[in-house]
């Protein structure tokens, strides 16, 4: 475990994670650039550097289109990835995923609803949110049921994890059931609707969307590396990283909040993405050690690319039409997994 | 990156607007011959296209146009509540003919901030409305005879169907079967197209009080007694055997179980509402006639 690791040892993951930060950042650079001159329209970044002759179609593709797009996925990705790096440090546990905190169902739930009753919505909210209404539903939805779990996992002062997990998986199953009632009443063509919801897309990205679930991500994707001290205490167990002087209750919350704020505001704007949050953080645990001082900013680094990666793969494999980007996510991503989980047999550690 | 993208963003407004006038201009100039690259997003869209003798102005389908073959052999842009801006635009359409549920709303959005025309149809549960979106596509195409022909076309088979189902003796009750995944009924109920079409042909939906493709308890199947069972004939998952209908253990008790009547027809056809729906009304129609009579 980290604190334990031998002095050299971990000046040499120190020196390992330092390298991959900086070659995640540049990959991410490159990326994006890939992002915004890629595309079935054939509109290249390239033809920027020629200024002012560019076509007005083509300037309305890069900047109300890809770079919308780009910017969401930077950001959704880093928020999945950051959040499910937290939550497996918080719980201690390789399975833990944003999901865990309730996020997951309470949005899946908000969107279910909006998307299914969203038509007897009373008029003035209708007319207030319009299409946002089903976005809004599902940041209210994580973020409610995020705040439920933690009362009641909270008692004088003090969070049990365990009791929050047990109490996550209660919500999570009624959350079900009123999905499922929902389902039975929804029409096929909402059906139809909650199910591209689930598999997710960058699709809808757009300007205002971006402002509006932006700088919920910003924030938390700043908040979260100053967590890393605790997390990496914690792996000690509750007890004694108490003795070793660290604020135990303080990072708790913090944490949580944090989580809920990015994988609601992720989930919003994207929809249900699964596997990033739980399968970049132990691709970086197997590459560069359990150090969440590094952990934290590089899963973020690295979501933002896979994301990117696979939305780029979405749009353009069965162009003119679109996949949805979780289907991508999975199939790309959950092979490489178990290749790397069989070459390294037994050696995934928190 | 951030800072200079929000300058461009700035002067991409001002050039909006000079988008959109020329947008506008172009379309009042080309407005004798109509658009020539058209993209039909939802299946009834590309059917009266084909039915309105306009089908070369196609370049590229939804997923749901299905109808006629020759649409198959179109691009196809995914299913019509998930269209990607980017890729439509890519195609350079020079009008978008779109259903009524076309989306998301984004795509929609930026496809209007783009100054691509776009034409939204009606939906359609009647004839009327059947009327109306072939008017619609009609206009939108230019084409304004060939859409008042087939109108009137459309209109004599919907008179004929409507005569036929008020001459029936007897309004026999007819269960629609979505599927029977498991043996388990998913039947129709109110305001589904398969409700609406089984009123056309001169029938009684079997099942009342239900809203939508319901899953059906094998009791409700039984009080619903349907004098026939009417499927959809298609190939895929969808296609449920005759024999099997009548083998399903509730709906063998039936009258329609009983005598074995049971009606298939092609799922667009039947349910599609467009062109083709008072011909398919009135072949529904003679189904349920003779099954009628064959009871009787």
């Amino acid at each position: 475990m980290v604190a334990l690791d031998c002095p050299r040892l971990e000046g040499g993951r120190d020196h390992q994670a330092r390298l991959t930060c900086c070659a995640l950042a540049v990959a991410l650079a490159v990326t994006m650039l890939m992002s915004l001159s890629h595309g079935a329209s054939g509109v290249s970044l390239w033809s920027l550097t020629l200024g002012d002759a560019m076509p007005a179609r083509d300037r309305l593709i890069l900047w109300e289109i890809r770079l919308p797009r780009m910017l969401t996925g930077i950001l959704v990705g880093a928020s999945l990835a950051m959040a499910g790096a937290v939550m497996q440090g918080l719980f201690r546990n390789p399975l833990a995923d944003p999901g865990l905190v309730g996020v997951g169902a309470g949005a899946g739930l908000g969107a279910v609803l909006a998307i299914v009753l969203g038509g007897m919505a009373p008029l003035w909210l209708g007319a207030a949110l319009g299409y946002h209404l089903v976005p809004v539903a599902a940041f209210l939805g994580g973020w409610l049921s995020t705040l439920l779990l933690y009362r009641v996992a909270t008692r004088s002062g003090r969070t049990s994890v365990a009791t929050m997990l047990l109490a996550g998986i209660a919500l999570g199953a009624l959350a079900g059931a009123v999905t499922g009632v929902l389902v039975y009443i929804a029409d096929d063509r909402q059906l139809r609707d909650l199910t591209f919801w689930g598999l997710g897309s960058l699709g809808g990205a757009s300007w205002p969307k971006l402002m509006a679930a932006g700088p919920v991500m910003i924030l938390a994707l700043v908040a979260a590396p100053f967590l890393a001290r605790g997390l990496n205490g914690l792996a000690l167990g509750e007890a004694a990283a108490h003795h070793i002087g660290l604020p135990v209750q303080r990072v708790k919350t913090v944490a949580i909040l944090t989580v809920a704020a990015a994988t609601g505001a992720a989930v919003a704007v994207a929809g249900g993405i699964g596997f990033i949050g739980i399968v970049v953080p132990h691709l970086l645990r197997l590459a560069t050690g359990p150090d969440h001082r590094f952990l934290l900013i590089n899963a973020g680094l690295a979501g933002a690319i896979l994301l990117l990666l696979a939305d780029l793969i979405a749009r353009s494999i069965i162009a003119p039409a679109e996949l949805p980007i979780g289907i991508v996510t999975a199939t790309l991503g959950a092979p490489v997994f178990l290749w790397i989980l069989l070459r390294r047999r037994g050696v995934v550690d928190l | 990156m951030t800072g200079r993208s929000l300058l461009t963003v700035g002067r991409f407004h001002a050039s909006l607007t000079a988008i959109l006038l020329v947008a506008s201009v172009a379309t009042s100039a080309r407005a004798e011959e109509g658009p020539q690259r058209v993209v039909a997003a939802g299946g009834s869209a590309a059917e009266i296209v084909y039915a309105l003798g306009q089908g070369d102005r196609l370049i590229a389908r939804d997923t749901t146009s299905s109808y006629p073959e020759a649409v198959l052999a179109l691009p196809d842009v995914g299913y019509v509540r998930q269209l990607s801006p980017e890729n439509l635009i890519a195609m350079d359409p020079d009008l978008i003919l779109a259903e009524h549920d076309a989306g998301p709303p984004e795509t929609i959005e930026i496809l209007t901030h783009a100054g691509v025309p776009m034409v939204t149809l009606p939906q359609a549960l009647t004839p009327a409305d059947v009327l109306a979106k072939i008017a619609a596509t009609a206009e939108a195409l230019g084409v304004p005879e060939a859409g008042a022909a087939l109108a009137e076309k459309t209109s004599a088979d919907f008179d004929a169907a409507a005569a036929a189902a008020a001459s029936m003796p007897a309004r026999p009750r007819v269960l629609f079967v979505l599927s029977l995944q498991g043996g388990r009924i998913l039947a129709a109920g109110d305001d589904t197209s398969a409700a609406a079409m089984i009123g056309l042909a001169g029938g009684v939906n079997a099942v009342e009080g239900l809203s939508g493709y319901k899953p059906l308890t094998d009791e409700a199947a039984i009080a619903a007694a349907p004098d026939v069972i009417l499927a959809m004939d298609r190939g895929g998952d969808l296609e449920v055997e005759a024999s099997e209908l009548v083998a399903q253990p509730a709906l063998a008790l039936t009258p329609a179980g009983q005598a074995g009547l049971v009606i298939r027809m092609d799922g667009l056809y039947l349910l599609g509402f467009g062109p083709r729906t008072g011909a398919a009304a009135l072949e529904l129609n003679a189904a349920l006639r003779a099954a009628v009579e064959e009871k009787g």
